[in-house]
């Protein structure tokens, strides 16, 4: 088809540049503020250059706010948690709607799609007072409990399609010559099916590491079981706010979700495009 | 016949069985969550005790100008943030579509917004809407916009306008990759007939790209519209509904009442506001989403 012309080309990059901008500067912020010294941060209106940039930020951090590797340890246990329970609970559900026919199938996977609008701020006093009288509150499981919840709509929806696309030839050949279900699902369906499962794991993973803030503000007041995203408030509420440090510890806080995600995106994006662009 | 049938069931059974861990646990701690909030609505529940109050708590509330000014409020900010995150998200859909160079780097560096955890993102706008110290007040210091520091969330109306931009930046990657996996589903050959007709790049556009990814944009828009209704820690973070209840939406209100202040009753009663006006909501998506289905089913 026809190429840009000079002219269109700088206009389309010109857009990419500002769009970018948006979507970036706060991130470049953060690692330009992370890098400089608390007195360059300090002054206004806002220096534009620092001549002596360092990673110093980096390693006072840990001095600053002493429990962050606890709070960056937390955070990647209780996304853990979640992901693996998530994935037990819905393994078997997505089996059996991607195999089976079954009255109450399509409503039922209607009535996943609606769970997925609620947030949860709209059921979070009945799930404080249950874990009241349970006496879970402030402990990890307050916050591996409701969080398993709402990642097993769209994970059952994204694993579905995932094991609708194994040929249930293969099954039926595998029944003919005998083979049980449980063996089924162990020699055919658990091995073609892992590149699937890693991805919906890792989705969990992402989705309940995003979403431990609610939880944990509301269900969690011990430190010792915070995660990363309420932790970092640690750095405000010193005499000043160590903006360089908590800038540095919050992009080491988002780092392992962002490599993930990168290093998966196409998956993770084909995965949940594909149900809302062409169904 | 007969052992047509006989399977059939037997496969229900097992498919009920396999679904039925899923199915509790989401009756546990979704439906049930959903149904005891009514229940709470008419009471005045707190940390001390129960008793039943009928309707008062939602005769309070929706006598009370606070709140609905609070209705207004939401809707007036969701409008705004929803519009804004389909207009940018579609100019960056179709920047990132046009076929040059670096635009596979493009379309991944759209996306950290929206995979980073908000409360971690929401750092970095905190510090970027410094007043004193912050790039934002600084660039308009220096070019003289603005006369001297200026806190962009100290103020009614800024911290209005900059929660919705927080908002906007949150939910703009993903409708841009929704827009752009939309437009890349439109078939080749379409854009092939109107190019040898002659059709301008504008007119393939509109008569081509446009009504093909309608679809997407009006669900789409739905979907924004209601995680925009719901979304909390944005509003929370930059401003805990402040300054004044400036930026105090539905759900920040409900929060506040319920899990601020532990009064349940009161709280439960906005939560079924919130839920009622969900539900319509999601009630639009499917009734959307299955006329979707059936028209691309008939063709």
């Amino acid at each position: 088809m026809n190429k840009y012309n000079p002219f269109e080309k700088i206009l389309i990059y010109f857009g990419i540049f500002v769009f970018m901008t948006f979507i970036l500067l706060p991130f470049i912020e953060m690692f330009y503020a992370s890098l400089r010294p608390l007195d360059h941060l300090f002054r206004s209106p806002y220096q534009f250059y620092s001549d002596d940039l360092s990673f110093w930020a980096y390693r006072e951090m840990w001095n600053t706010v002493p429990m962050l590797g606890r709070y960056i340890f937390n955070s990647f246990f209780l996304a853990s948690c979640v992901a693996i329970l998530t994935l037990v609970f819905v393994i078997p559900a997505a089996y059996a709607y991607a195999r089976f026919k079954f009255p109450a199938k399509n409503t039922s996977l209607y009535i996943l799609l609606a769970i997925n609008m609620f947030s949860g701020a709209v059921i979070l006093i009945p799930l404080y007072k249950l874990l009241r009288t349970l006496g879970l509150l402030n402990s990890y499981q307050s916050m591996i409990i409701p969080g398993v919840a709402f990642l097993i709509p769209t994970a059952i929806w994204l694993l579905k399609s995932y094991f609708e696309k194994i040929p249930i030839d293969l099954e039926e050949a595998a029944f003919v010559d005998g083979a049980s279900r449980v063996q089924i699902l162990r020699h055919i369906i658990a091995p073609l099916s892992t590149p699937g499962l890693v991805v919906v794991g890792i989705y969990a993973f992402i989705g309940a590491y995003a979403q431990q803030f609610l939880f944990a503000i509301t269900f969690n007041q011990k430190k010792e079981y915070m995660p990363i995203p309420t932790g970092l408030y640690e750095f405000i509420g010193y005499q000043s706010v160590k903006w360089n440090e908590m800038m540095a510890a919050a992009l080491v806080g988002m780092l392992p979700v962002l490599l993930l995600f990168i290093f998966l995106q196409k998956y993770i994006v084909e995965g949940l495009t594909a149900g809302a662009v062409k169904n | 016949m007969n052992q047509k049938l006989k399977s059939y069931t037997a496969q229900t059974y097992i498919a009920y069985a396999l679904i039925a861990p899923a199915a509790l646990y989401i009756i546990l701690i979704v439906a049930w969550p959903l149904l005891e909030t009514i229940r709470l609505s008419f009471t005045n529940s707190s940390l001390a005790g129960e008793d039943y109050v009928g309707l008062e708590n939602y005769q309070k509330m929706f006598s009370s100008k606070k709140f609905n000014g609070i209705v207004t409020r939401t809707f007036v900010w969701m409008f705004f943030s929803v519009s804004l995150k389909l207009i940018i998200g579609l100019i960056g859909a179709v920047l990132l579509n046009a076929n040059l160079k670096g635009r596979s780097i493009f379309r991944v560096l759209v996306m950290p917004p929206w995979v980073v955890p908000i409360a971690i993102g929401m750092l970095g706008w905190l510090w970027l809407y410094n007043g004193y110290f912050g790039i934002i007040a600084g660039v308009g210091m220096r070019t003289g916009i603005l006369d001297g520091p200026f806190g962009f969330l100290a103020y009614k109306q800024s911290a209005f306008i900059s929660t919705i931009i927080a908002d906007v930046w949150v939910g703009t990657p993903m409708v841009t990759v929704f827009f752009l996996a939309a437009m890349q589903g439109v078939p080749r050959d379409l854009y092939e007939a109107a190019y040898c007709d002659g059709a301008s790049r504008w007119d393939r556009f509109f008569k081509i790209t446009l009504p093909q990814i309608t679809p997407v944009i009006i669900t789409m828009s739905l979907l924004s519209a209601i995680w925009t209704f719901n979304s909390f820690e944005i509003i929370w973070i930059l401003t805990e509904g402040g300054p004044r209840g400036s930026t105090t939406t539905l759900i920040i209100d409900t929060y506040k009442q319920a899990l601020g202040n532990y009064k349940f009753g009161r709280g439960a009663a906005r939560a079924v506001v919130v839920m009622i006006l969900l539900m319509l909501f999601a009630g639009f998506y499917l009734a959307l989403l299955a006329r979707i289905n059936k028209k691309i089913s008939h063709e």
